[in-house]
């Protein structure tokens, strides 16, 4: 085991320093000179020579990556044009609101996606299969900001009228009590809601149409203990695989869910520093998330090695 | 094989050795046309297509004419769907959006399968160190969550549709590259490759003649449904602000700008991503119908 976890872990090097490097190859892209991308359009010349010095702007290519790297691994990301702080700064203050929410959506998603999937499997080819189903494939089909706003529409103008109230029932933008989490969490749970019914279906009937389970029934196990207790615990091995690669893409949605509710993630962060031209913040928000994504991807892949343990050997 | 050798296949669930052959479109066509699910979903790409096509004549009102007595209305028999934050027709607005989404959609499809295709029917062909390369630059794109690739791409090139299309069919070309590689791979391997490669004829004839007319399937699968992706994956840059210009009627825009007046007239918001929804879940159900139509042995 500790073998493939080393292995997994030294295959993601190159990938990490590939992705690095087109995030720091990425300032390139901007017309005109890289040094007052980053330094900002209104810097100073003297700040502007200052930045180009630093980062090494007039050396070789693989030497301004090397210079680049070095900075990352010593957590200088370099300072925000807009606020003046440290990339870094920005991106700690910020980070823990974005794994908040991508953490509860995960959770959202598991409670009511594997049971609604559970039903649908021991349901199949019946009404209840086919409006779970339904539910799901509008799931997937659903832009998550869309479902934001539409979230926004029902708690803050149609409940509230139906009820005679005055006021929004949650509150529609910001953070910081469990209120303000609702919304978010419904939004960005959506899909992965969807995408793990789908895959618990998939699974559970993949299992129960399998020897033992058939055995179970016949020595006379009771139905519920055969569901859940042989079924599901068989069937969860691939689902966890999903819902760990859901953390990921959850990340990546967080940028659309947190401009919709005004949530002071980095997702915001990173949109609000793209008009404002902030490429360092830009870089570095980018950066830190795929940074993030590879790095729940391998623990997947070691968790789904633990949990069956022919993974290893392939 | 004839039709009717075909339709006994079906029945016996599949055999690799036996499996009809997949230029018989009409036993495919017979497939789809037994799943309601694909009906559904090919009706709702037909009516986006055909809206995308004929939007000038179908829309009630020039989509940019303003009318400011009438700003923010909501639907009523003049205006369907009501009128946006300038008073224009959102119904007008809507159906040139849909010719919008049919472009990106089929210009990002057609850069990621131009692009990924070719790279991993190489890959898959030539295997040893020409894989390994092209096989590990495709793992660094999928690295990045691809909303965000799009979004550095677009952050970087500069706000524009055009980016916008470009950066959607560059995230995809890592899906296109491992799935081509994937079916040359088993391909590879049959005997009448074989049979080909010892007879001596040359490796650009066996890919283009051999090889790729049996990777179309699965191709045309991915396109059905990654036509879906880009054009939620475009509303999604629309509404960012970083695709096609403000006044420009496409559907993620549309979000963008009414959501300002989301509490006063949340018809601005309801009636677009509506749209989008509608058209995503009909290249969804259409590719699902599909696959599974394709291949038998993939219906469940």
């Amino acid at each position: 085991m500790t073998q493939y976890i080393l292995r997994r872990f030294l295959w993601a090097i190159p990938v990490l320093l590939g992705a690095s490097f087109l995030v720091f190859w990425s300032i390139r892209w901007v017309p005109g000179d890289p040094a007052i991308a980053i330094a900002g359009e209104l810097a100073t010349p003297e700040l502007v020579e200052k930045v180009r010095a630093e980062l090494g702007l007039d050396q070789p290519l693989p030497i301004q990556y090397g210079i680049y790297l070095g900075r990352m691994l010593r957590g200088d990301m370099g300072t925000s044009v807009r606020s003046g702080l440290p990339v870094f700064e920005e991106i700690r203050i910020r980070l823990p609101r974005t794994l908040q929410l991508t953490f509860f959506s995960l959770l959202f998603a598991a409670a009511i996606g594997i049971p609604i999937g559970v039903l649908s499997a021991t349901r199949a080819n019946t009404w209840i299969d086919a409006l779970s189903m339904i539910f799901a494939l509008l799931g997937v089909s659903m832009p998550i900001f869309w479902l934001g706003l539409m979230l926004i529409v029902f708690f803050a103008l149609t409940l509230p009228s139906w009820l005679g109230l005055n006021q929004p029932i949650l509150p529609p933008t910001g953070a910081g009590t469990w209120q303000h989490l609702v919304m978010p969490t419904i939004a960005l749970a959506a899909n992965s809601m969807a995408i793990q019914a789908r895959m618990t279906r998939a699974s559970m009937l993949e299992v129960l149409r399998s020897d033992y389970i058939r055995t179970a029934r016949a020595k006379g196990v009771p139905e519920f203990s055969v569901v859940y207790n042989h079924g599901l615990r068989n069937a969860l091995i691939p689902i966890v695989t999903v819902i760990g690669l859901q953390f990921g893409t959850l990340l990546g949605g967080a940028v659309l869910t947190e401009t919709v509710f005004a949530w002071p993630g980095i997702g915001r962060l990173l949109v609000d520093s793209i008009g404002y031209r902030d490429y360092p913040v830009i870089q570095g928000t980018v950066l830190v998330i795929t940074v993030g994504f590879v790095l729940v991807n391998i623990l997947v892949d070691v968790l789904y090695a633990y949990l069956d343990p022919r993974i290893r050997y392939t | 094989m004839t039709a009717s050798s075909g339709s006994i296949v079906t029945r016996q669930g599949g055999d690799v050795a036996l499996r009809a052959p997949r230029s018989n479109l009409s036993m495919t066509l017979r497939r789809l046309a037994r799943s309601p699910g694909a009906i559904l979903g090919a009706t709702l790409v037909a009516m986006f297509i055909l809206i995308g096509i004929f939007a000038p004549v179908l829309a009630p009102y020039d989509f940019e004419a303003a009318d400011f007595v009438k700003v923010r209305q909501p639907p009523s028999a003049e205006h369907w769907l009501g009128t946006d934050e300038l008073g224009r027709d959102l119904l007008s607005r809507l159906l040139y959006g849909a010719r919008l989404s049919l472009v990106v959609g089929l210009i990002s499809v057609g850069i990621g399968v131009l692009i990924g295709a070719p790279l991993g029917l190489i890959s898959g062909y030539a295997g040893g160190r020409v894989d390994q390369v092209i096989m590990r630059l495709m793992d660094i794109l999928l690295a990045f969550p691809s909303i965000l690739l799009a979004i550095l791409m677009v952050a970087a090139f500069g706000p524009s549709l055009t980016n916008a299309m470009i950066a959607i069919g560059v995230v995809s070309i890592p899906v296109y590259a491992r799935l081509m590689r994937g079916s040359t791979l088993s391909i590879k391997e049959e005997l009448y490759i074989e049979a080909s490669r010892s007879v001596g004829t040359p490796s650009h004839h066996i890919l283009t003649r051999h090889v790729l007319p049996n990777t179309i399937a699965p191709i045309v699968v991915q396109s059905t449904l990654q036509i879906a992706v880009a054009i939620q994956a475009s509303a999604a840059l629309g509404f960012l602000g970083l695709g096609a210009p403000p006044d420009v009627p496409e559907w993620g825009n549309m979000l963008q700008k009414g959501r300002t007046y989301i509490l006063s007239a949340p018809h601005i918001v309801v009636f677009p991503g509506l749209a989008i929804m509608l058209v995503v879940l009909g290249f969804n159900l259409m590719g699902d119908g599909l696959r599974d139509a394709l291949d038998p042995r993939m219906a469940r």
